[in-house]
C-alpha cells in the first residue's frame, strides 16, 4: 500500500495551462516544514525491533572472535547475526549478476577488506540496547597491513572507467603537439577522497511476510534495488514493495542499494519481526561509496596566439581491493576544449577502502578541478585572461569525437556570467586586489559542463470522465524536486491544471522511472510522462475524433490540441469539447495510457550532448593567517529547457556549493597504519555551513535542444559541482600568487608561501 | 531502574516512564513518542539536524539525556503550526526555497525560530548566516534559508508591533 | 552507550558525595561527555547530574569589581550578558567563536573549561591513546598530527586543549573555585590543565569528586575592556574548531602599552599563557616590529610535534593579529562573525 502522501501547491503559484516552465514552489514543501514528511527512519511498524551494525577497526584481515555471549547478555538484546548465524541467501553478496550490481559485505565469511565493513548485526527492543549490544561484541582480529593510498599497490590499466568508458582515449599526437607548442604547461593536481554525506543516514525498515518483503529505505533506483534484492533473497521482484517517497539526500551513494540496507532485511528475516537499521553517521564511510583520491597529470600545449594544440591529461585513481569503480576523472577533457589533439588515461589502484562509487558529477568533478585550474595556468603561460583564452579555444564540435553538439549555449553563459560578476577589467597577474580592509581579493573562474544523458523510464496515465487526470511513475525526489517536477510535466501533458492531477510517485508498485542519478532524472521520468500523457490525449482524440456527436469528429489526431481539461481543434479553437464530455458520451469512467522515455539512439550517434555554463568566484584571502572565505559565486547555466526555474536555482546552488567545498573544505582523513578514517564525522570532516557561502548567484540561459530528449531537458543535479571548484581554487591564485594544485586548499598550503 | 519524568511536548504535559538512562531526548522523541519529524543526522552535535527548543531556547536534542529534561517544554516541529495555518517561519521556507532534499528543515525551522527569539541577529544576512551555521544542509540552500529567516524574522517584528501598537 | 546510574544531587554536598565513587562522572549540559561516551571514549558507570544543583547558574558582579561565574552558567548567557560583554570582551568573543548557537545555548562553562581534546586518535576507540589507556602509546606522535600540540607536548601526548572560552579567560587570571571531598578551595585556571608529561591522563589539577563551582575573574581584568580580542583561525568560516587562537587584551596609556596579557588555543595541551611576550610589550608602542618580536618570544620554545611546523608560524601571526586589532580597539559590538579573521579589521564591511 503507498503511504498517504498530500502534495499541496502554494495557491500563489498555481497556473493554468502551461506548467511547464513556471517557478511553482515544492507540492512537498509544507509537509517538509511540518516534519511530516515520512523518511524511512520515521516508520515505526508494530512489533519493530532495532538493528544495529558492528563494524570492523581494522582494514584488512579476519575477525577470529566475537562475543556475542556478552552481546546476548546485555538486556534486550534479542539476537546477534553473524557468519555463522545468519538467514541463507539465494546470491553470493560477491557475485556480479550485472555491471551496476556492486559487492556487498553480507556476512559471508570472516574477511575484513576495509575499515567500517559490517562484521555483526545486533538486534534489540531498543536502540540504547542494540547499539551497545553492538560494542559488547569487542571483536578480536588477525590483522593485515592496510594499504590505503595511491602509492600503497601497484597501478595498472583499468578495463574501462566510469560507465564502461575506455581508460585511454587518443586523438591526434599529444606527444608530437606537446613538442612543437609555443607556451606549454604540466602540472600534477591531488583530490581528496571524499565521502557522500547525505544529511540523512541510510535507514532501512524492513518487514516479511512469508517470501513477501516491504521495506521503507531511502532509493535513488527502487526497481534496480527490487532486482537486486529479489536475486540475494531468491524472491520474485514483485514481491518486494519499496517505500521511498523522500530521500534525505542522495548524492549517488543511495542510487544502489547497499550492504547495510540488505542487512536490515536479513534481520528481520532472522527474527522474523519488522527490523529498523540505521547507519550512524561514521557508518557512512565505507560501505556506501565514495569519491576516491585522484592524483592527475595534466600538459597542455597552445600555439604562438594560444590556440591549443595538445591536452594531455592522466589520472591515478584507487578502487577498492575486491570491486571495480574507476572515476573517470581524465574524461572531462574531452569536450570542453577544441585541442586538435587530445589524450585522456588513467591508472588506478586497489586499496583496503569501501568500493568507490558515482559521487555527484562523478569524473567530471575530478576532472574539472584539474582541467580548470590547468587552462588557467596555460592562459597565464599565454599572457591572456582566462576567460578569452577559453573563448580563444571554444569547441564548436565535441573536440574528441567531431560531433556537432545538439545545442551549446555555453557563449551565452561566458557572457552573461561575466556581465553580472563584473569580470571586465580583472588584473592578469596575482595579488593586484585588495579590499578596504585589506584582504587579499582574487577572482577565477572555470567553466562547468555535465553530459545530457538518458536512461529508461516508464509511466501511465490516466484521465477520469470527471475531469481529472491521474500519473504514475515511480520516481525518486532526493531534493532534486521530483515531486514538483514531474507532475509539472504531468499537468501539461495531460492538458490540465496541475491541482487537476493527482502525481503518484515514490513507490516500486509503479511504473519504473529509472535510476535519478546522472542528472538524467527529470529528462528521463519527464520524457516518459510526456509520451504517458500524449498517448492518453491520443485515445482520447480518437475517441472524440471518430464520434460523430463530438464537434472534434474529423478532426483527425494531429489536428487536436489538449489545454485545460478539454479537446480543441487545432485549426479551429472555437471548436473543442471538454475530457469530461467525451468520456461521459462514450461512456468510459476512465481512459489509460502508458509512456516510455528513453534514449534516442540516433540522435546519439549524430550529436554530443552537454550541458554547459560558466561559474565566476571571488575569494577573499586573509594576507598573513591564510584563511579563506568564498565571497561571491556566479553561475551562468545553459541546461535545455528549464521546467521549474525556482527548482533548479537551488539545484545550481547546491552543486555550486559543493564545488567550494571540493576546492576548500572536504577531505576525508585516513591513518596510514590503521586504515581507518579519522575524521568520520560531520565535526571535523568540514561541509561548508551556511556563513561560507554569502552571496550566490544563478542565471540561466535558455537553449531549446530538439535532439536531446522529447522535452529538451539536460540536467542541471550535477553541473553546478564541476567549474565552480576549479574556479574557486583559480581564484585562490588570483588573490594570492600561490598556486595550490592539491585539493582541499588548506591554510598550511598558503600560510608559507604568502609573503 | 526507572525513571519517572515529565515534560510538557508541544503544549502537552507527559509522563514518561523511562527504562533506561541512555535514552536521548532525540531518541525519546522519534522512537518513543512517535514525534519523528526532528531528524538525526549525526547523532553528536555536529549537524543540526536534532534541533528543538527547550525552555525557548535551541538546542541539539541528540546530545541532551531525557532524564536530565526533567520538567522541560519542549517545542518541536510537529507544535509551530497552528493546524492548517504555518508558522511565518515555515512559509518563507516554502516560498524561498530554503530546503531540497528536506531532511534538515524541522531543525533548520527550530534554529532559524530559536535565532529569533534570541535576538542576535536582527536584520543583518551576515549575522544571520553565522547564527544558522549550526545547522548543516548538505543540499547547499543556504542562500534560501537566510531570506526565509530575513523575512520571516520582518513578518514577525511587525506583527509584534502590529500586536503592541 | 554502557549501561549507568543515574543520580540529581540536591546539594553540592551531596554531588561530590556522589560523584566520589570509582567510576562516577559529572553530568553537565553533556555535550562533550555524551558524545565521548557515544565514541565509546569513556564508559562511567555513574552519571552525576550537576544541573539542577542550586545557586550555581547566576553571574555575579563583585563589589570589587570581579565577576563570578557560576559553574552551571550556559555558554550563550554568559557571552549574551550585556555587562559581561561590556567589562570582558575577549571572552564573550571567544565564547560566540566555539561550537554552535544551539550547543553555546546547552553548553556550561564548567564543561566548557573540562571539555577534552579533539585527538582523532583519543576518539579513536581502536587507536593506542596514553590519556585512554596509560601506557599504550601514542598513535597521533606518528600519525596525522598536522593539528596537533607544538607547545608543552611530551612524547606521551601531543593533543591540545580545545577549548576558545579558557583562552582569554587565561589571559585575564581567572581563578577556579572548586568544591571537593575536603572542602572548598581555589585555582588559578592556568594551573588547572596540566601539561601531559609523562602522565597525559591526568588532564586536570582536579581529584576524584571536584566540583568545579564558579570562576572568577578579578577586577583588574576589567582594566583591558578597551583594547581585547580574541582571533581564531578555522578551516570552515564557522562552526570549527581552532586550528590556532589568540586573546590579546592590552591596557594601553597615551600610545604605550602599559599591560599586556596574551595567551593561545589550539597549541598545547593547555590554554597557553604568553608571560614572557607579555612582558617584552610592557612600555612599549603598540608597533609592527615591537607586536612581531612579541610574537617570536611567545612562540619561542615551540617545535612541531609531527606535520605542523606551520602552526608555529601561524601562531606568531595570529599573535600580532589579535594585538594589532585589540590596539585599535574593541568594536564598539561583537563583530557578526566573532573571532573570525573576516570580520576582524577593524572598519571591514562584511558581506551583507
Ligand atoms: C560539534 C561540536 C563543536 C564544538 N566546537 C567547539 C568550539 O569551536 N570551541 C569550543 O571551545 N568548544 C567547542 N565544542 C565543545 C563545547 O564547548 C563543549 O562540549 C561544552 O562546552 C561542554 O559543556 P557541557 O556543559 O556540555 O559539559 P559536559 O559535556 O556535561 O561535561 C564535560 C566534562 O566536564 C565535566 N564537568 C562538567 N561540569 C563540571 C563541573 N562543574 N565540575 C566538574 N566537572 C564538570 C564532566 O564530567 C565532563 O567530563 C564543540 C562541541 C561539539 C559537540
Ligand atoms: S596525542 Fe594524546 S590524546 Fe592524542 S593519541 Fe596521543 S596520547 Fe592520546
Ligand atoms: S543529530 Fe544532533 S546535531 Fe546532528
Ligand atoms: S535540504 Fe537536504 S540537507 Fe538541507
Amino acid at each position: 500500500m503507498s503511504p498517504e502522501i498530500n502534495l499541496t501547491c502554494d495557491p500563489a503559484h498555481l497556473r493554468h495551462g502551461s506548467n511547464i516552465g513556471q517557478p511553482l514552489t515544492r507540492r512537498d514543501g509544507i509537509l517538509k516544514v511540518k516534519g511530516e514528511a515520512r523518511y524511512a527512519a520515521d516508520n515505526h511498524p508494530p512489533g519493530m525491533l532495532y538493528a544495529v551494525i558492528a563494524v570492523s577497526t581494522i582494514a584488512r584481515g579476519r575477525v577470529t572472535f566475537l562475543d556475542v555471549a556478552a552481546a546476548k547478555r546485555h538486556p534486550g538484546v534479542v539476537e546477534v547475526m553473524t557468519p555463522s548465524h545468519k538467514p541463507p541467501l539465494a546470491e553470493d553478496p560477491d557475485g556480479k549478476p550485472n555491471p551496476f550490481a556492486f559487492k556487498m559485505e553480507l556476512l559471508q565469511n570472516d574477511e575484513v577488506r576495509y575499515a567500517n565493513q559490517a562484521i555483526a548485526v545486533v538486534v534489540a527492543e531498543t536502540l540504547e540496547a542494540a547499539t551497545e549490544g553492538a560494542a559488547l561484541l569487542s571483536p578480536q582480529y588477525h590483522v593485515e597491513p592496510a594499504r590505503v593510498g595511491l602509492d600503497d599497490a601497484k597501478s595498472y590499466l583499468p578495463p574501462v572507467v566510469g560507465i564502461g568508458n575506455p581508460a585511454e582515449v587518443r586523438h591526434g599526437d599529444v606527444d608530437a603537439a606537446l613538442a612543437g607548442a609555443s607556451n606549454r604547461i604540466e602540472a600534477m593536481y591531488e583530490t581528496s577522497a571524499q565521502y557522500h554525506n547525505a544529511m540523512e543516514p541510510h535507514a532501512i525498515v524492513a518487514s516479511w511476510d512469508g517470501d513477501k518483503l516491504s521495506i521503507d529505505t531511502p532509493s535513488q533506483g527502487m526497481a534496480i534495488a527490487q532486482m537486486r534484492l529479489a536475486g540475494l533473497f531468491g524472491i520474485p521482484p514483485g514481491n518486494i514493495h519499496i517505500r521511498s517517497p523522500f530521500l534525505g539526500g542522495g548524492f549517488g551513494s543511495k542510487g544502489l542499494v547497499s550492504g547495510p540496507q540488505v542487512l536490515g532485511i536479513m534481520a528481520a528475516k532472522l527474527v522474523g519481526r519488522p527490523v529498523k537499521l540505521v547507519l550512524r553517521r561514521d557508518q557512512m564511510y565505507g560501505p556506501v561509496g565514495h569519491r576516491p583520491p585522484t592524483r592527475q597529470t595534466l600538459r597542455i600545449g597552445t600555439d604562438g596566439e594560444g590556440r591549443l594544440t595538445a591536452i594531455d591529461h592522466h589520472a591515478k585513481v584507487t578502487t577498492s581491493t575486491f570491486d571495480d569503480f574507476y572515476e573517470p576523472a581524465a574524461d572531462a577533457s574531452h569536450t570542453l576544449y577544441a585541442s586538435p589533439a587530445i589524450k585522456t588515461s588513467h591508472e588506478a589502484v586497489r586499496v583496503d577502502t569501501g568500493t568507490p562509487l558515482f559521487m555527484r558529477a562523478p569524473g567530471e568533478a575530478t576532472g574539472s578541478i584539474a582541467l580548470e585550474s590547468a587552462i588557467d595556468e596555460i592562459a597565464l603561460a599565454c599572457g591572456m585572461d582566462p576567460l578569452d583564452f577559453r573563448l580563444k579555444n571554444y569547441a564548436e564540435v565535441e573536440p574528441i569525437s567531431g560531433k556537432p553538439f545538439s545545442s551549446k549555449a555555453l557563449r551565452q553563459c561566458y557572457a552573461k556570467g561575466a556581465e553580472r560578476f563584473g569580470w571586465a577589467g580583472r588584473p592578469l597577474t596575482p595579488r593586484q586586489m585588495r579590499d578596504d580592509a585589506g584582504f587579499l581579493v582574487g577572482w577565477g573562474m572555470g567553466t562547468a559542463t555535465f553530459p545530457a544523458l538518458m536512461f529508461q523510464a516508464q509511466a501511465r496515465a490516466v484521465i477520469r470522465s470527471d475531469g481529472s487526470g491521474v500519473m504514475e511513475s515511480g520516481a525518486h525526489d532526493m531534493g532534486q524536486g521530483a515531486w514538483t517536477v514531474l507532475a509539472q510535466i504531468a499537468a501539461d501533458g495531460l492538458g490540465l491544471g496541475i491541482d487537476q492531477v493527482e502525481f503518484r510517485s515514490g513507490t516500486s508498485d509503479l511504473p519504473d522511472a529509472g535510476i535519478a542519478g546522472g542528472s538524467a532524472h527529470t529528462a528521463t521520468a519527464g520524457a516518459a510522462i510526456h509520451n504517458a500523457g500524449a498517448a492518453v490525449i491520443a485515445k482520447l482524440a480518437d475517441l472524440a475524433t471518430n464520434d460523430e456527436r463530438s464537434p472534434l469528429f474529423g478532426a483527425g489526431n494531429a489536428g487536436v490540441i489538449a489545454r485545460e481539461g478539454r479537446l480543441f481543434r487545432r485549426d479551429d479553437e472555437a471548436r473543442g469539447e471538454s475530457y469530461t464530455d467525451i468520456l461521459k458520451r462514450a461512456g468510459l469512467a476512465e481512459i489509460e495510457a502508458s509512456g516510455g522515455g528513453a534514449a534516442d539512439p540516433a540522435a546519439q550517434s549524430n550529436y554530443a550532448m552537454h550541458a554547459h555554463g560558466a561559474v565566476f568566484a571571488e575569494v577573499k584571502v586573509d594576507p598573513e593567517l591564510g584563511q579563506i572565505r568564498v565571497t561571491r559565486l556566479v553561475g551562468a547555466f545553459a541546461a535545455g529547457r528549464i521546467i521549474n526555474p525556482r527548482l533548479v536555482q537551488s539545484q545550481l546552488f547546491g552543486g555550486m556549493i559543493w564545488g567550494a567545498s571540493f576546492a576548500l573544505h572536504e577531505e576525508a582523513v585516513m591513518d596510514h597504519r590503521s586504515g581507518r578514517i579519522l575524521n568520520a564525522n560531520l565535526a571535523e570532516y568540514h561541509i561548508p555551513v551556511n556563513a561560507d557561502v554569502p552571496s550566490l548567484d544563478v542565471l540561466t540561459v535558455d537553449e531549446h535542444d530538439p535532439h536531446v530528449n522529447v522535452l529538451g531537458i539536460k540536467g542541471v543535479g550535477e553541473i553546478g559541482v564541476t567549474g565552480s571548484a576549479g574556479a574557486v581554487a583559480n581564484a585562490v591564485w588570483h588573490a594570492t600568487g600561490v598556486r595550490a594544485r592539491r585539493f582541499p586548499i588548506r591554510i598550511d598550503d598558503l600560510l608559507m608561501r604568502l609573503d | 531502574m526507572n525513571f519517572s519524568i515529565s515534560l510538557t511536548v508541544n503544549g502537552v504535559r507527559r509522563e514518561i516512564e523511562l527504562d533506561d538512562p541512555r535514552v536521548t531526548l532525540l531518541d525519546l522523541l522519534r522512537e518513543r513518542l512517535d514525534l519523528t519529524g526532528t531528524k538525526k543526522g549525526c547523532d553528536r552535535g555536529q549537524c543540526g539536524a536534532c534541533t528543538v527548543l527547550v525552555n525557548g531556547r535551541r538546542i541539539n536534542s541528540c546530545l541532551a539525556l531525557a532524564v536530565s529534561q526533567d520538567g522541560a517544554d519542549i517545542l518541536t516541529i510537529e507544535g509551530v503550526s497552528r493546524g492548517d495555518q504555518l508558522h511565518p517561519m515555515q512559509a518563507a521556507f516554502i516560498a524561498h526555497d530554503g530546503f531540497q532534499c528536506g531532511f534538515c528543515t524541522p531543525g533548520q525551522v527550530m534554529s532559524a525560530i530559536g535565532l529569533i527569539t534570541e535576538g542576535q541577529a536582527g536584520d543583518d544576512p551576515e549575522r544571520v548566516r553565522e547564527g544558522m551555521s549550526g545547522n548543516l544542509c548538505r543540499c547547499g540552500a543556504y542562500a534560501g534559508i537566510t531570506e526565509a529567516v530575513l523575512e520571516a524574522q520582518n513578518t514577525l517584528t511587525n506583527s509584534d508591533q502590529r500586536r503592541s501598537a | 552507550m554502557m549501561n549507568f546510574d543515574y543520580v540529581r544531587p540536591a546539594t553540592v554536598a551531596e554531588a561530590v558525595a556522589a560523584a566520589s565513587e570509582k567510576g562516577a562522572t559529572y553530568l553537565a549540559a553533556g555535550t562533550n561527555l555524551l558524545d565521548l561516551m557515544k565514541g565509546g571514549v569513556c564508559h562511567p558507570s555513574r552519571l552525576v547530574d550537576v544541573t539542577r544543583l542550586p545557586g550555581l547558574d547566576g553571574v555575579e558582579y563583585l563589589a570589587d569589581g570581579g565577576v563570578r561565574i557560576g559553574a552551571l552558567v550556559r555558554n550563550a548567557d554568559l557571552a549574551h550578558d550585556a555587562e559581561f560583554v561590556r567589562a570582558f570582551p575577549s571572552v564573550a568573543e571567544a565564547l560566540l567563536s566555539g561550537a554552535s548557537a544551539q550547543l553555546r545555548n546547552a553548553a556550561t562553562v564548567g564543561g566548557n573549561v573540562l571539555q577534552r581534546t579533539r585527538c582523532a586518535y583519543f576518539y579513536d576507540a581502536p587507536s593506542a591513546c596514553n590519556k585512554r589507556w596509560p601506557g599504550a602509546g601514542c598513535d597521533a606522535r606518528h600519525g596525522e598530527n598536522r593539528l596537533h600540540a607544538v607547545l608543552g607536548w611530551s612524547e606521551a601526548c601531543i593533543a591540545t586543549h580545545p577549548s576558545d572560552f579558557c583562552v582569554p579567560l587565561v589571559a585575564l587570571d581567572t581563578v577556579v573555585e572548586i568544591e571537593g571531598r575536603s572542602g572548598r578551595r581555589e585555582v588559578a585556571l592556568e594551573a588547572l590543565h596540566r601539561l601531559p608529561g609523562d602522565t597525559p591522563q591526568r588532564e586536570t589539577l582536579l581529584e576524584r569528586g571536584d566540583l568545579i563551582v564558579a570562576l572568577r575573574l578579578p577586577a583588574e581584568a576589567r582594566g583591558f575592556a578597551a583594547h581585547a580580542r580574541y582571533i581564531k583561525v578555522r578551516e570552515r568560516t564557522s562552526y570549527a574548531f581552532a586550528v590556532v587562537s589568540a586573546a590579546a587584551s592590552l591596557r594601553i596609556e597615551q600610545g604605550t602599552i602599559r599591560e599586556a596579557r596574551l595567551a593561545l588555543g589550539g597549541v598545547a595541551a593547555k590554554p597557553w599563557r604568553a608571560r614572557a611576550a607579555e612582558q617584552v610589550l610592557a612600555g612599549v608602542a603598540p608597533d609592527a616590529a615591537g607586536l612581531r618580536e612579541a610574537a617570536r618570544i611567545a612562540l619561542a620554545d615551540a617545535k612541531p610535534s609531527g606535520d605542523n611546523a606551520f602552526k608555529i608560524e601561524l601562531a606568531q601571526r595570529i599573535l600580532v593579529r589579535a594585538l594589532t586589532l585589540a590596539a585599535a580597539g574593541t568594536p564598539e559590538r561583537i563583530p557578526a562573525l566573532p573571532g573570525s579573521p573576516f570580520s576582524s579589521v577593524s572598519g571591514v564591511h562584511h558581506v551583507a
